[in-house]
């Protein structure tokens, strides 16, 4: 009863619905029945009426109602609310009792039955003698009623039932056994609902009207009494408006009431009903906000009303009631559809009520003595074995003055009373509160309040000394703490976890705690801090360890001997710490003292421990893990004898070790992955401390960080200060293992930019500056790797500078042999490289070699290289244009075939460096040479920049090929090389092609022969050669234009025939008037029979102008004896 | 006046905490530390609306039974925290703004001090003794 005493009676927390009774019906042997009663009781979901049926034998008896007072006036109440009441009203007496009966209108024994029927009626109706219960009638038939007003017999039937049973047509139904069952029973249940309705209407104005013969003075009771009354049968009648108005009327009512230690319990018994109720609805009724108003409202009234002292406890059992009941509507809320916020949740209201529950549990602890009698007979006990009033007490029921009857009894009831409290599982409720407040902050964000809640429920499983889960949950929530850097509240939760570890013997635990205890974040005084670590000497000396302060002597007790038979045990007494995770009292930094060593140099490291604790701590072993593990041997320091390794307090200590690394590791990355130490010795207990990487702890990131930013830093007598600054020591946890420093010297020599084709010669000098014979010199020479990926395939490099190297050569040479180089000696070599496209190339020049050297007195062979690079920019040497001309210099569009014209080539030279331009050719197609021979007229010519070698070829279409189309002409070839490039050096070939020609053939040709120059006054003769080309005769009209500037003489006017492949030949002498550039006259030549080949076509194969010179003066003359 | 007043590095460890000597000290180190739950969430709800004039004092944060915590958020995201006992009625909104703006000031003058490290726990003379005429006097 203890610990239920403070429920909530379910009748209070349950949803009132009206209570119908339904009798007649036979569920147990009659499938008929059965299934009628499964309708009313399956699939009752939110959209049918909330009633509460129950099936009762016809003859049940019903509670007896009390004969009704007519007078309150000498009525004294004897408490506030019975705790039958809500009970009866719930379950016992109905609002509405149903009669099931079977019977058809056309039944044949229609007067017995309907007597029977009447009999049963009248049956109920004695059994509920005097209350307002309603009887209804329900008729079971077989057949289909016909609609109403059809069946006469039947509502004659009907009317007559309901006389002979005195009911109202209102309360006889009929219900069909056919197919819709289901339906039927809807609409009945509908119907039996208004008729509850109708009964709790009544009851409520029974109740209302019992307030007019009410006194202040005597009757303040039944004041609240009867408002709770109004308002629970409001509630059944679902009217949870008015009952919200009815409960906060008794609120307000119970606090009115005057309050004294003897009925303090009843009042506020009654004050957290009515507040579980108002709540309830508000919630219900989706306003929140006046649920938790209502709910402080309740706890500001009630805080102070603590009652008995002697039974303080009880109020804090109340209180923490008040709260968890309130939290708990509020979760059922949420979990409703009602949305919570971080500030305003249920978590609060169980924090409070475990808060409560710890005030209860502590003040119980004062309170109640142990070792008391429990007194006899039981002042606990009643007649009816429970109460008689809510919240009054077993000894004096029905008791109101202010002052106990009986001081002895009073007594006796309260050492009862303390009695049974010590019994209650304290520890277990207060748990469970923090589990459900623990639950709601982690759905509300609230990380931080979750970490305080699992801190009290650790100190809570601590004293109901279940110290495995206390340890399991401290230790969770230590990380938090750690993390945020929270170091009082660190310690606190630390010192309690230290303690379980001691109750429990747990030695690592034990160990753990004690180290972080020690280390820099624990907020202890030093002499607790003293005790800490010769506790933790005892336990590494394999000793029983003091006790903690303030543990129960009972535990301390039963902990020594497990401690005792912990030590005992042999073997399983090494321990290993991971110290990452801590805040230890050992720090420990390691770095390698460079991020990266040569092969050659022995590679260094330090270690660097630093004690925070009180005393000197000594350690027996030191070790750095490395990756590579054969180095690990190099990384031990033990100490030896007397020669112990000790740690002073809060100072630095550096332990330096060095190896010497494999040359197989060059080009590899040495990590630690571990540094260990070893407190203790094997005689006793170890403990490995451990690290993971170089050291460092769960703080000392931030403390760098932090040391960082200090100004300090740059503060006086930084480098005066012997110790380095141990927060700016930074980690270094691995170094990179590099090849030796070469000692030779490379040089290139060259002369950039290079040409595009050319064999470009970059010489390479090695030098060797070594002590000893550098041994397998190699040389990786050429484009150097990872430039755009196209320069691969237009790069090539040789090392034979003869020739122009093919397209098969690679862009990169590896590992060329060089062979040995003595100390001091010397070594070139040319490389060449043939660049075919422009731009920008970066070379690699890579030279490796083996030496044989010595570190430390051991012998190493160590591969060193040199790398040197140069970037060379490629130029085009020069630029060549062709062009094709007519004979008179005029841009060909065409050529025609069979008539000479002219090839025009210009060389101008883009190079910086003079070109040596040693010979060119032709390489005709299609077309050929009108001369005999085609000489080249570049030999040997040297072109500066900018400078320009042109040629021009006179050639020929041979007859024949006439056709319109474009046809290939040849190339045009020019060999060349770099002036200052030595003679036997390869001459480039360049090829350019001729551009194509659009052939075409002319029916008549016409050219004339005429000198070179006139003169003024002397006779020029011209004759002009008219050419058939066609396989036809053509006949040729010839006209010649008269001129300003000519006078001449032969045929004006000709029309002459032209015999296939002849010629025709027409001479004129022309006689020049004028000198200088001069227009000939113009030959109109027109085919009468052949229109497309008209003058102007013609006429571009005719010379246009001649010049003219003046005429030559005398020898004799003047002017030129003068001269 | 206060019983408790904590300066919170923007990180969530604490500068300086100091609490009426009369009562646990413990029990104030975790309501402070709690309440950084509701600043935070505080903070973060402010920076997605994206307003510049940031308001910083952030009002009462939560109450409990006991005490109701107030807090303040300066623009470099240091906390301050105050709490004062339920019972003291007296305190109104406008005296505990006044109480965070006068601590602001002179937390500022501590930062002022170029021997002062930020991050560093306080150790300011003039700052505790504006801190405790701010606290509830027990004599």
């Amino acid at each position: 009863m203890a610990g239920s005493q403070w429920e909530l009676p379910p009748e209070l927390c349950c949803r009132p619905m009206a209570f119908v009774a339904l009798t007649g019906l036979d569920v147990v042997y009659n499938a008929v029945h059965r299934a009628i009663w499964d309708a009313f009781c399956a699939n009752r979901r939110a959209d049918r009426v909330p009633i509460s049926f129950k099936v009762l034998p016809g003859d049940h008896e019903y509670p007896k109602c009390r004969t009704k007072r007519t007078s309150y006036e000498w009525y004294i109440p004897k408490g506030i609310l019975k705790t039958g009441w809500m009970n009866k009203h719930l379950n016992l007496v109905p609002a509405l009792v149903v009669l099931f009966y079977e019977l058809d209108w056309d039944d044949p024994q229609w007067k017995e039955k309907q007597s029977e029927c009447a009999t049963k009626v009248e049956i109920v109706r004695t059994s509920l003698q005097g209350r307002n219960t309603k009887v209804a009638v329900v008729l079971i038939q077989k057949k289909t009623p016909l609609p109403p007003g059809e069946d006469l017999v039947a509502s004659e039937r009907a009317s007559a039932l309901c006389n002979s049973c005195d009911l109202s047509g209102k309360s006889l139904f009929v219900l069909p056994h056919t197919d819709h069952l289901v339906g039927y029973i809807i609409r009945l249940e509908n119907a039996f609902y208004e008729h509850a309705q109708t009964y709790y209407y009544t009851e409520i104005r029974r109740v209302k009207s019992h307030k007019e013969f009410l006194n202040k003075t005597t009757h303040q009771l039944l004041f609240v009494r009867h408002q709770f009354k109004m308002a629970f049968l409001s509630e059944l009648k679902q009217d949870t408006q008015n009952a919200l108005k009815y409960y906060r009327a008794a609120y307000s009512l119970v606090h009115e009431l005057r309050a004294h230690e003897t009925n303090m319990l009843e009042i506020k018994t009654m004050a957290g009903f009515i507040n579980y109720k108002i709540c309830r609805l508000c919630f219900q009724h989706n306003t929140p906000l006046d649920a938790i108003a209502q709910f402080r409202k309740h706890i500001d009234l009630c805080k102070k009303k603590i009652g008995s002292a002697e039974l303080a406890y009880e109020h804090s059992a109340w209180m923490s009631k008040q709260f968890q009941s309130f939290g708990e509507l509020f979760d059922e809320a949420i979990k409703l559809g009602l949305t919570a916020i971080q500030t305003q949740n249920p978590g609060f209201y169980y924090q409070q009520a475990a808060c409560y529950s710890q005030d209860r549990k502590q003040m119980a602890q004062q309170l109640c003595q142990a070792g008391m009698t429990y007194p006899s007979p039981d002042p606990l006990d009643t007649q009816s074995g429970g109460l008689d009033f809510y919240g009054q007490r077993p000894w004096r029921q029905g008791h109101q003055s202010i002052d106990p009857t009986d001081p002895e009894k009073e007594k006796m009831g309260i050492l009862a009373l303390q009695i049974k409290e010590t019994d209650v599982p304290h520890s277990e409720l207060i748990i469970a509160l923090l589990s459900n407040a623990v639950a709601q902050f982690k759905k509300y964000k609230c990380p931080r309040m979750k970490s305080h809640l699992m801190v009290q429920m650790g100190e809570e499983y601590y004293h109901a000394k279940d110290y495995t889960k206390a340890l399991k949950l401290l230790d969770y929530v230590m990380c938090d703490y750690r993390t945020e850097r929270w170091w009082p509240l660190l310690t606190a939760i630390l010192t309690t976890a230290l303690r379980c570890a001691y109750l429990m013997a747990s030695v690592k635990d034990y160990v753990i705690y004690c180290m972080e205890l020690l280390g820099r974040a624990s907020t202890l005084k030093e002499e607790q801090k003293s005790r800490i670590e010769k506790n933790l000497f005892k336990v590494l000396m394999n000793k029983v360890p003091e006790a903690e302060a303030e543990c129960d002597p009972a535990s301390v007790s039963a902990a020594r001997s497990l401690w005792t038979d912990r030590m005992a045990l042999s073997g399983s007494n090494e321990v290993m710490v991971d110290m990452q995770d801590y805040i230890p009292f050992i720090q420990c930094k390691a770095r390698f003292q460079s991020p990266s060593f040569h092969v050659d140099q022995p590679i260094q490291l330090q270690v660097f421990l630093r004690a925070d604790c009180p005393h000197p701590v000594s350690f027996s072993k030191l070790t750095v893990s490395l990756s590579n593990q054969e180095y690990n041997q190099w990384c031990v320091a033990e100490s030896s004898g007397q020669d112990s390794m000790t740690l002073l307090p809060g100072k630095a200590r550096c332990y330096d070790f060095s190896f010497v690394a494999k040359t197989e590791d060059v080009g590899k990355k040495v990590e630690m992955t571990g540094v260990e130490m070893m407190l203790g010795s094997d005689s006793g207990r170890c403990v490995f401390l451990s690290w993971r990487g170089a050291g460092g702890d769960a703080a000392s990131t931030q403390e760098a960080l932090q040391a960082s930013r200090s100004s300090r830093r740059w503060g006086r007598g930084a480098e005066a200060r012997q110790e380095p600054d141990w927060d700016s020591l930074t980690l270094q946890h691995s170094t990179m293992i590099i090849s030796r420093v070469p000692k030779i010297r490379v040089q290139l020599c060259h002369q950039p930019p290079a040409l595009t084709n050319e064999m470009y010669c970059i010489s390479l000098s090695v030098q060797s500056q070594e002590e000893d014979v550098a041994r397998d010199v190699k040389l990786t020479a050429g484009l150097k790797p990872g430039q755009e990926a196209g320069l691969g395939q237009s790069t090539h490099v040789t090392l034979d500078g003869s020739s122009v190297c093919d397209d098969n050569a690679p862009a990169l040479l590896t590992d060329v042999p060089l062979g040995d180089l003595k100390p001091g000696e010397k070594l070139e070599k040319c490389v060449y490289m043939k660049c075919v496209s422009t731009g920008p190339r970066v070379f690699l020049f890579h030279v490796a070699y083996s030496i044989d050297t010595a570190v430390e007195g051991r012998h190493i062979v160590c591969k060193c290289h040199k790398d040197e690079t140069v970037t060379v920019e490629t130029v085009v040497p020069f630029e060549a244009s062709v062009k094709f001309v007519s004979t008179k210099f005029e841009p060909l569009e065409r050529v025609a075939v069979d008539i000479p014209f002219l090839l025009m080539t210009d060389v101008v030279s883009s190079s910086p460096c003079p070109l040596l331009l040693s010979s060119s050719c032709l390489q005709l197609q299609t077309i050929t040479s009108n001369t005999p021979q085609l000489q080249s007229q570049l030999q040997q010519v040297v072109l500066q920049t900018g400078e320009c070698a042109s040629e021009c070829f006179c050639l020929r279409c041979p007859p024949g090929t006439s056709s319109s189309n474009t046809v290939a002409t040849g190339q045009y070839v020019i060999s060349w090389r770099r002036k200052s490039s030595g003679a036997d050096s390869p001459l480039i070939q360049t090829t350019v092609s001729l551009p194509h020609v659009i052939l075409e053939s002319v029916p008549l040709y016409v050219y004339a022969d005429l000198p070179s120059f006139g003169r003024v006054r002397e006779s020029l003769p011209v004759r002009y050669h008219i050419e058939n080309r066609t396989a036809q005769v053509q006949e040729v009209e010839i006209a010649v234009d008269p001129s300003d500037a000519f006078m001449f003489s032969g045929l004006k006017q000709v029309r002459l025939r032209v015999l296939p492949g002849t010629e025709q030949q027409m001479l004129y002498n022309y006689y020049p008037l004028m000198a200088g550039y001069q227009t000939l006259p113009q030959l109109n030549i027109s085919l009468p029979h052949c229109p497309t080949s008209t003058s102007p076509a013609l006429r571009r194969f005719l010379p246009q102008r001649i010049f003219v010179k003046p005429q030559g003066r005398q020898p004799d003359d003047a002017s030129i004896a003068a001269a | 006046m206060a019983v408790c007043i904590a300066v919170i590095a923007k990180e969530n460890y604490p500068l300086y905490i100091r609490s009426v000597p009369s009562q646990n000290e413990l029990k104030f180190h975790y309501t402070v530390h709690t309440s950084l739950d509701v600043v935070e969430e505080k903070v973060s709800a402010v920076g997605k609306s994206l307003a510049d004039q940031r308001e910083l004092y952030l009002g009462l944060l939560y109450p409990t039974e006991d005490y109701k915590v107030y807090g303040y958020v300066t623009n470099s995201k240091v906390k301050f925290v105050i709490v004062v006992d339920s019972s003291n009625t007296s305190l109104r909104d406008n005296e505990i703004r006044s109480m965070f703006r006068k601590l602001h000031n002179s937390f500022t003058d501590v930062m002022c001090n170029p021997f002062y490290n930020p991050g560093d726990p306080i150790l300011s003379k003039a700052f505790n003794g504006i801190v405790s005429g701010m606290m509830v006097q027990t004599s």
